[in-house]
């Protein structure tokens, strides 16, 4: 384990930023945090998650795919890409980490996406352990330890100081070059933080929250549930959840006419829209109950079925901050299990 | 006040002159309330909710809760009576399916006040007074009320309920409130400043739609922004161009219908000031064609639905206010 | 010796202009040989009020750098009354434009009667030199239609 006093801080964000881009949660101007890439000066927030998750570094809310330029009538087709830069994000949460393999397993896997693999492959993570757990929060659920984050690079802040324990290579060669900065330590503060941190945890409202009733389960039976219908009344209809959310991963695919040509790109996509998968015939679900349903059987159902029973949530409570009418994860669990007893 | 309103609905249930109850639920937490139908005295008893956190304008819900079958008790807050009768004014309430009980409202607690304030792991809230005592997961804070409220509570135009079949309480007056002071200091600025200030904030904007869907006033079936044909249609932010035209044409399309009930403002994720929006052209319509007030009335026509041959001309605006 | 070409900038303005009155003031500039830029593109709507917040803001991201509404003088609609709507739109509309920063000179709305060629004439003049002063709109840009 390393160690890097406080008062360095700085200095070890100039001199990974001197190299590559260098993002972490930064407080915006309407005081709620947020990824911002790290200049002079700038102050690293500590307070809690930030609005959006993490998973904007590697799929982006809007990118070009590529480009169509029409000349007479020949069609060319431009690759739009650029070579992409190294970055660092510094102060991801455990959920958020976790969040990237679930998404790994959507976008890694055969046809992989390349859009997404290469963002994977430039970007090095130094996850941040959580010292104050809020009351949204249920990453435990999901088998996260919000005290030892996955990562390429894992970090604990205690009052006086930064400690650093690489966990990939990518992450190993960070901290060499950062090395005269950085000095060997002994773990013992870190324990006493997790240890304190875990008391926390064990008192928060949602730390008993269990996936349980969904493990192995018969999914038209959950699909057929009554409660649907009083779960999703009051839904808005809105995409708040779904972009805020780290794990989702629908998207939708246009095209842009400029004018002069056509530039297609991709756009996350929410499958609380109305136009969510239309297709010429029309869209397979036509009600917001059936829509709102799509969302939770996909992460609690769906995904699990798909990926060896592991959910497509990992706890970070944003849709229970977020949601306009306080609609959420959490309920619509405790809803189907209490359905049961 | 929750019991009382319990037992108005359960009365109005039992009588037989409603059969459901539009209101509000509890959650798991202190403040995370979501609008309910309640069909029966049991689901009352159990999950009705009425305390500091019951934000939600329940107005639109109507549009879709009053085309069904029999009568729905409301409880509407003296800001949502106004988006109400404006619902009734556009015909999209059916009026004899519901049955209005005026509720009155002290302002509502804006979570992200508390958050702002490093209050974290909020467990439970208490009133003392004019204070909160709110305790969290890491020690309890006192905060006075007025720095927990939402801005549109602290400068609330109304007390006073427009429309309602029952009153619970006293009625209140029309306030005389700051609500323009804002859109003032924008207006002093310099058109950089503006433009700085307006694009720091839509840069956010995550075109989630949160503050389309909840607005009492955007109730087209279809909006334009969602229609493919319409070649605006954009789910994403993209370009800065598409969050400038959404948030402008929103507003535009609101414009002398909007009874500011800040509903978009509260539900806006990264915190964007939208009601500044609609409140500049609020202020606009006063100034240029008098004072109106969007749901004050069913009767008269919005301003952008009149002219008068005397009205000022577009050119007004190169010679007004704002610096250069 | 080496000649630097100097881009000139030339804006492109888009003019809603209302069939009966203004596109017709149009039509009698052009037939008296009244000199207005090129740069002035014409679209021709049955009145003033048919013109949307919507086609404004798509004109500027579609490229232009001005954008002006001609339509009949009020009281003279041939719809009795739509320019009237369209007065209070436009004031509005051009009102809010202003308080998001957006040069408030970009827009104007401007009544020509048929008769009046020679204020057709100088009124795009005098626009297109107010835009060509102000410069490229770069506030209301949509940068893919740029390249």
């Amino acid at each position: 384990m390393k160690k890097l006093s406080l008062a360095n801080l700085d200095a070890f964000f100039a001199k990974i930023a001197d190299k590559q881009a260098l993002y972490m949660p930064i407080e915006n101007k309407a005081g709620q945090l947020q990824f911002q890439r790290w200049t002079e000066g700038a102050k690293l927030s500590v307070g809690c998650n930030t609005v959006r998750s993490a998973k904007d570094f590697f799929f982006p809310q809007t990118e070009n795919l590529v480009d169509f330029k029409v000349k007479g009538k020949e069609i060319e087709i431009i690759d739009s890409r650029t070579e992409k830069e190294d970055f660092v994000i510094f102060g991801v949460r455990a959920c958020d980490v976790r969040s990237f393999a679930i998404l790994d397993k959507v976008f890694l896997s055969n046809p992989v996406d390349t859009y997404y693999k290469s963002r994977r492959e430039h970007g090095t993570i130094i996850s941040l352990a959580c010292t104050h757990p809020e009351e949204t929060c249920f990453c435990r659920t999901f088998g996260i330890d919000a005290t030892q984050p996955e990562g390429d690079v894992a970090s604990w802040i205690t009052e006086d100081a930064v400690y650093f324990q690489p966990q990939s290579d990518k992450g190993q060669k960070l901290l060499e070059k950062c090395g005269a900065l950085l000095e060997e330590a002994d773990e013992s503060p870190v324990l006493r933080q997790k240890q304190q941190t875990k008391t926390y945890l064990d008192k928060l409202p949602l730390a008993t929250l269990s996936t349980k009733h969904f493990e192995n389960k018969d999914q038209l039976e959950v699909f057929n549930s009554e409660k649907w219908a009083e779960l999703s009344e009051a839904c808005l209809g809105c995409g708040t959840c779904t972009f805020v959310c780290p794990t989702c991963q629908c998207y939708d695919i246009r095209d842009f006419d400029t004018g002069k040509g056509i530039k297609r790109f991709r756009c996350w996509d929410s499958c609380m829209y109305s136009d969510f998968t239309k297709m010429a015939g029309g869209q397979p679900r036509l009600t917001q109950l059936e829509r709102f349903r799509q969302r939770f059987m996909h992460k609690l159902v769906y995904f699990p079925i798909n990926n060896d029973g592991e959910f497509g949530c990992v706890g970070c409570g944003r849709c229970l901050k977020k949601c306009p009418i306080s609609m959420n994860i959490v309920k619509v669990m405790k809803t189907l299990e209490g359905e049961e007893k | 006040m929750q019991r009382i309103m319990a037992e108005k609905a359960k009365e109005l249930l039992q009588n037989g002159t409603v059969n459901r109850v539009l209101g509000w639920k509890k959650g798991e937490f202190v403040y995370d309330i979501t609008p309910a139908v309640f069909n029966n005295t049991e689901e009352i008893d159990a999950e009705f909710v009425y305390d500091d956190f019951c934000a939600n304008n329940l107005s639109k819900y109507l549009i879709k809760e009053s085309r069904k079958e029999g009568k729905v008790l409301v409880f509407l807050k003296p800001c949502d009576t106004y988006s109400f009768n404006q619902l009734l004014k556009e015909h999209r309430i059916w009026r004899d399916h519901v049955y209005a009980v005026g509720i009155p409202c002290d302002g509502k607690i804006d979570l992200d006040c508390l958050k702002k304030q490093d209050i974290q792991g909020i467990v439970g809230i208490e009133t003392q007074n004019d204070n909160f005592i709110i305790h969290t997961l890491y020690g309890d804070h006192t905060i006075a009320k007025e720095d927990a409220l939402a801005e549109r509570c602290l400068n609330c135009k109304s007390k006073k309920h427009v429309i309602y079949d029952e009153l619970i309480g006293r009625d209140g007056e029309v306030l005389d409130s700051h609500r323009f002071d804002m859109v003032e200091k924008i207006e002093a600025m310099t058109p950089d400043e503006r433009f700085a200030f307006w694009r720091g904030e839509f840069s956010r904007c995550i075109r989630c739609n949160a503050c389309r869907n909840v607005c009492p006033a955007c109730s087209c079936e279809n909006c334009v922004f969602d229609n493919p044909k319409s070649g605006i249609a954009n789910k994403a932010a993209a370009d800065s161009f598409e969050e400038n035209m959404f948030h402008i044409i929103r507003a535009f399309h609101v414009a002398g219908r909007c009874t500011d009930c800040g509903e978009c403002s509260r539900v806006c994720p990264q915190n964007i000031p939208l009601h500044l929006l609609n409140r500049k052209f609020i202020k606009d319509i006063n100034e240029f064609y008098g004072t109106y007030q969007a749901g004050e009335d069913t009767e008269s026509r919005a301003p952008l639905n009149i002219y008068n041959t005397e009205d000022v001309e577009p050119s007004i605006v190169y010679k007004k206010g704002g610096n250069h | 010796m080496q000649v630097n070409e100097i881009k000139e900038f030339r804006p492109k303005i888009v003019a809603f202009c209302c069939n009966w009155c203004s596109y017709a003031g149009a039509d009698l500039a052009g037939t008296n040989r009244l000199n207005y830029p090129s740069d002035v593109k014409i679209i021709r709507v049955p009145c003033s009020c048919r013109v949307n917040p919507m086609f404004i803001l798509r004109a500027f991201q579609r490229g232009a750098d001005g954008v002006i509404i001609c339509g009949c003088h009020p009281g003279d609609c041939h719809y009795t009354s739509g320019n009237y709507y369209a007065r209070r739109r436009m004031t509005l509309l051009f009102s809010m434009l202003d308080y998001l920063g957006i040069e408030k000179e970009r827009t104007r709305v401007e009544w020509v009667s048929a008769a009046e060629g020679a204020k057709f004439a100088a009124t795009m003049n005098d626009f297109v030199e107010t835009i060509t002063k102000l410069g490229e709109n770069k506030r209301l840009e949509d940068l893919r239609c740029k390249e």
